[in-house]
């Protein structure tokens, strides 16, 4: 009788593990993919790094346009951005185009990326967020 | 067996020593030339003019201290110390001609007297020369330089890389003609004594130029000539015309030599070193491969990218005889040129015979970036050129506010 409780407490352990532990963003298929976007379409500008180009393109490291509001961040990927604004006391000239082209996957996949590589830890971003930035016009 | 531990030992101590005492300030340059830092640590130091004396003035593109000119002079130790700082105005430009100094803003042109000490009169006060340049926040800067004429030569960079409906987005296409044009990139000449002069009320010298950092006044040919940045991002922009590799090399960094109404053709084409042409851009009905037979030459064409920032022709005879009338270029460096490896962060020269270029360029000083040849990760990135009037080369750096003096001891 003993041995069947031992082997049902450590099935029950086993699942409770398994389920508190999920798996690190930077091993997830959207991660991934996230960083071949970033290669194909952001890397040039933005440099395999993260860390931009001094005085023309701001660096995506530990910023809170990239670990902050997720709208707006969406927002610049789908509309680009052409404002001068100051970023930790920098300008930065060259404008950004519009990426509305890529797919709702494609940039929940490529901003969950850069919001988790380069020194940056934040939260992910899905399709459906991505979905409702691109609904408003 | 023993001989050969030893000889490992002391070449990592040889290696180690010269990693500490770096010699020629950590540049790699040419045998018989010596490299000091002069100084460090001002920020983005862009531009540079030397006094007769051999004081150091320069041009900051961010304020230090509140300040956007520093005076650098000489001590009784010959080590140069902050000696003055002044103009509240950010900017790249700086050049001395005849007991003025000449500065500029990103939209104005400012000269201060000089007295025969090569020191600024009266810094509060500076004859407002020119006024109103265009600063839309792309390609801002305003570079300046003057003839033996009493004329002053300023670029107005284009706002925008290659003139698209939309700015760096994929497939759009370009304006025609392209409206830019009418008030900036192009060179604007104006009189060195005028004052609050305009666009409108100067003369319009050349056209087509999409951005001019690095330019200077060859007095053998008596003529501008300007160093180009090319158009960024072909790739990006016509990824069915272009593969990254191409887009890495391409389009050349030109030099030109300029005369009142020169077209060197931006945007409507840019330079093939690889194949000597003048290709027409895609944004304009190219196909990577159309050429076209308008528009100025380069004088001579360099990879792409490598964002030239200082032009200095070497009138000094303290060189060797092969540098005398050649082109020094400052190579800020490249950004866009993965997949391959960044380039420039370097001083090149060509030689001139004659008053043209003979082809055949070479580095002459390297190594300004360090371990980290990448915009955010170079050490320094060579900007400004300047020559003394006893013949020595001086860089100045933009990143970690940095002057290097070159000079030819012959060991």
């Amino acid at each position: 009788m003993k041995i069947p409780i031992i082997i049902l407490a450590i099935t029950c352990f086993t699942i409770a593990f398994a389920q508190t532990k999920t798996k690190p963003v930077t091993q997830t298929d959207t991660y991934k993919r996230g960083k071949g976007v970033y290669t194909k379409v952001c890397l040039s500008c933005h440099m395999e790094d993260g860390g931009g180009v001094p005085r023309l393109n701001p660096p995506l490291i530990k910023t809170t346009y990239v670990s902050g509001d997720k709208k707006k961040l969406i927002s610049i990927v789908l509309n680009g951005m052409t404002d001068r604004i100051p970023i930790d006391d920098e300008y930065y000239s060259n404008n950004m185009a519009s990426h509305k082209d890529l797919s709702d996957q494609q940039i929940a996949d490529v901003l969950t990326y850069i919001r988790n590589s380069f020194g940056n830890k934040a939260s992910i971003v899905t399709i459906a967020e991505v979905k409702a930035v691109r609904a408003i016009r | 067996m023993n001989k050969i531990l030893s000889f490992i030992v002391l070449m990592f101590v040889g290696i180690f020593s010269i990693a500490q005492n770096k010699p020629d300030a950590g540049l790699i340059i040419p045998k018989g030339f010596t490299a000091v830092k002069l100084v460090e640590g001002y920020g983005k130091v862009r531009h540079i003019a030397i006094t007769k004396q051999g004081n150091i003035y320069v041009k900051l593109n961010k304020l230090y201290q509140g300040k956007g000119i520093l005076y650098f002079k000489k001590d009784a130790t010959q080590k140069y110390v902050l000696s003055n700082s002044f103009g509240n105005y950010k900017g790249t430009g700086i050049y001395i001609k005849d007991n003025y100094l000449y500065t500029s803003s990103d939209e104005e042109v400012f000269r201060y007297q000089l007295n025969d000490k090569g020191e600024v009169i009266n810094s509060n006060a500076p004859e407002k020369i020119i006024t109103g340049l265009p600063n839309k926040g792309e390609h801002e800067s305003k570079s300046i330089v003057l003839d033996n004429n009493g004329n002053i030569y300023v670029n107005v960079g284009a706002y925008s890389n290659s003139c698209q409906e939309k700015d760096r987005e994929k497939g759009s296409m370009g304006m025609k003609p392209c409206p830019i044009l009418e008030e900036a990139g192009g060179i604007w000449q104006f009189k060195a004594s005028g004052n609050n002069q305009t666009e409108e009320s100067g003369t319009h010298y050349a056209t087509g130029l999409r951005n001019v950092v690095g330019l200077d006044w060859n007095t053998q040919t008596n003529s501008l000539f300007v160093m180009q940045h090319g158009r960024d991002q072909l790739h990006d922009i016509f990824p069915d015309l272009y593969d990254t590799k191409q887009s890495a090399e391409l389009p050349s960094e030109c030099m030109y030599e300029l005369h009142k109404g020169t077209n060197c053709g931006w945007p409507y084409i840019y330079y093939d070193h690889q194949v000597n042409k003048k290709i027409v851009a895609p944004e304009y009905g190219g196909d990577g491969k159309k050429s076209t037979d308008e528009y100025q030459n380069p004088s001579i064409a360099f990879p792409g990218h490598l964002a030239p920032n200082g032009l200095l022709f070497y009138t000094g005879n303290k060189f060797p005889s092969k540098y005398n009338n050649g082109a020094f270029i400052a190579f800020h460096g490249s950004w866009n040129r993965a997949p391959l490896p960044q380039e420039g962060y370097y001083i090149a020269f060509v030689p001139f015979v004659n008053g043209k270029p003979t082809g055949q360029w070479e580095v002459f000083a390297n190594g300004f970036a360090g371990a980290t040849k990448t915009p955010h990760g170079a050490a320094h990135r060579p900007c400004g050129l300047a020559q003394d009037a006893e013949g020595a080369l001086y860089v100045t750096d933009d990143t970690n506010g940095a002057i290097f003096k070159i000079v030819y001891t012959g060991k």
